[in-house]
């Protein structure tokens, strides 16, 4: 059996929406290149909306397949169904992590949470 | 196209070796402990096999003990030894970048009372005598220091450290798993008391290793039960494997030198061009006490699985000392030890070839290589923060990012 399922491969080999938002709503940053992952989420918010989700992402391939996965799951939602996505949803929607990528690799949706946060902060909404 | 770049971890077996084998996975399956004729004809074969493997490396026949791994004959060599010399006094010498199977037989002897120092490396990693001499003491019962490093290259002095081991009468261990039958060892030559070495390294087949035990060595058994080995190790013996082993040892003392030839050109022409075509990326281990099959370089700004991933996808087969390609998660600890930036280490590729790797071979990853490490710096926030700011991206507390790298080299 290969290490990583096929759309785990498909996400790390062909990911969506890599890059950065010029003048982001806002930022969120997750992990330490040290431990082996670094993510950044970019977001541009709109009517309550994610209108754009990017990233970059230092780290093993299941950290960049999740990071892939977490931003075109979020990619249209409103603020508050994004902040619904879980590091466990998405491990699903990437139909399993290897155990031992579970916990270290799988911090795609903290980074996004982050970035609404600082959204928020920004715009003085919910803060 | 394909490219086994992974031979530090197994080689491919010999077709020769693996032919006389045959006879001892089929016809010849008596006991070599067995008295009849079938028993005979094993035994024979075991004991043709320890006079091939003895000749590799100048040993005496009786010297040979047979186990089933690298990692036993470590373990045999570690605490049978310790225990065997408890009485004289309880303490150890290792490096910090020696196999796990060393360094996890010292922290036993720690836990049951013996105490163990850990020499220094340098920068590549090496062992200076003259901290070997500064750790030795009255109550040193053992010093065990590889011949070489599989993962970084790095051969070590090994005559000089013994040269000064032997003035005291203290037993010499090196585990040269990554040297014999690629380099030229002698145990004579090189002074040790014991020396761990391995089938699967050399064209032979997995499951079968030797300790060489200087006569007049005293070990403990580490396993005990029948009198095989010569009552140094219990079990009956697999002969197909030591067969085979006895095989791969002859077919390597024979062509070690043309080996080593051509490995160290397709050694060389890595090493020399993949900074060429890759920016940010530096050569691990020493620049030339350096095994002939070694390529070990890191390549800033990404991670060592990613490029493993999209190389394994191309046919091209290596390994990685980043946490994440682990299974513990845990940086390779021979990269720690010899103090690289643990983001830099994260980035480790670790390249291994063997006699059967072809110019072509070689070719085929430096032509694929290099878009992998754009395509994944591409992705990259590490990468992205430098090229806007010139600057590393500092990764947490105690992490310097902004020192320069003195083998940095520049893509033209």
């Amino acid at each position: 059996m290969p290490f990583y399922s096929e759309k785990v491969m498909d996400h790390f080999q062909n990911p969506r929406n890599v890059g950065e938002i010029n003048n982001p709503d806002g930022t969120g940053e997750v992990g330490n290149p040290v431990c082996g992952d670094l993510m950044i989420f970019y977001i541009k918010v709109r009517d309550g909306r994610l209108e754009d989700v990017k990233f970059k992402t230092f780290g093993c391939g299941a950290a960049i397949a999740v990071s892939s996965m977490v931003s075109e799951m979020a990619k249209g939602r409103t603020l508050d169904e994004a902040m619904k996505i879980t590091n466990e949803l998405v491990a699903v929607e990437l139909g399993g992590l290897p155990p031992n990528k579970m916990h270290c690799s799988n911090l795609g949706a903290d980074a996004l949470h982050k970035a609404i946060e600082d959204y928020k902060k920004k715009s003085g909404s919910g803060a | 196209m394909q490219a086994y770049l992974d031979n530090h971890s197994c080689t491919k077996t010999d077709e020769r070796v693996f032919k006389e084998m045959m006879p001892f996975l089929t016809d010849n399956y008596g006991n070599a402990q067995s008295m009849h004729s079938l028993g005979a004809a094993s035994k024979d074969a075991i004991e043709r096999a320890r006079g091939q493997v003895a000749g590799l490396i100048g040993a005496g026949e009786k010297e040979i003990c047979f186990t089933a791994s690298g990692s036993e004959s470590n373990n045999l060599a570690i605490k049978g030894v310790a225990e065997g010399c408890k009485a004289k006094g309880r303490h150890i010498v290792i490096s910090p970048v020696e196999h796990f199977s060393v360094m996890y037989s010292a922290k036993r002897l720690s836990q049951a009372g013996f105490e163990v120092t850990y020499v220094p490396v340098d920068k590549y990693g090496m062992v200076s005598p003259d901290d070997i001499k500064s750790a030795i003491r009255q109550d040193t019962v053992l010093v065990s220091i590889q011949h070489a490093n599989p993962e970084i290259g790095t051969v070590q002095p090994i005559e000089e450290i013994s040269k000064v081991l032997r003035e005291r009468n203290i037993p010499f261990h090196t585990d040269a798993v990554a040297t014999a039958g690629v380099l030229p060892v002698d145990v004579a030559v090189l002074g040790v008391d014991l020396l761990t070495f391995s089938a699967s390294m050399i064209y032979g087949p997995k499951g079968v290793a030797a300790l060489y035990i200087r006569k007049g060595v005293r070990i403990v058994p580490q396993i005990d039960g029948g009198i095989q080995e010569n009552g140094r190790r219990a079990g009956t013996e697999n002969v197909p494997a030591i067969v085979g082993f006895g095989a791969a040892c002859e077919i390597a003392k024979q062509e070690m030198e043309k080996n080593r030839d051509a490995m160290l050109g397709l050694r060389n022409r890595t090493i020399d061009e993949l900074p060429k075509r890759i920016d940010h990326i530096y050569l691990n281990g020493h620049p030339e006490r350096r095994l002939p099959g070694n390529v070990n370089f890191s390549v800033e700004f990404i991670e060592g699985e990613g490029m493993l991933l999209y190389l394994d996808r191309k046919g091209i087969y290596i390994t990685s000392g980043s946490a994440c390609t682990s299974k513990a998660l845990k940086m390779s600890h021979v990269l720690s030890a010899i103090k690289l930036d643990p983001a830099v280490a994260q980035g480790s590729l670790l390249m291994t070839l063997s006699k059967y790797n072809t110019a072509e071979e070689v070719e085929y990853l430096l032509a694929e290589l290099p878009p992998i490490v754009r395509k994944l710096r591409g992705i990259s926030p590490l990468y992205n923060y430098f090229l806007k700011s010139g600057k590393r991206h500092v990764a947490g507390p105690g992490t310097d990012y902004e020192h320069q790298h003195e083998d940095e080299v520049t893509s033209e």
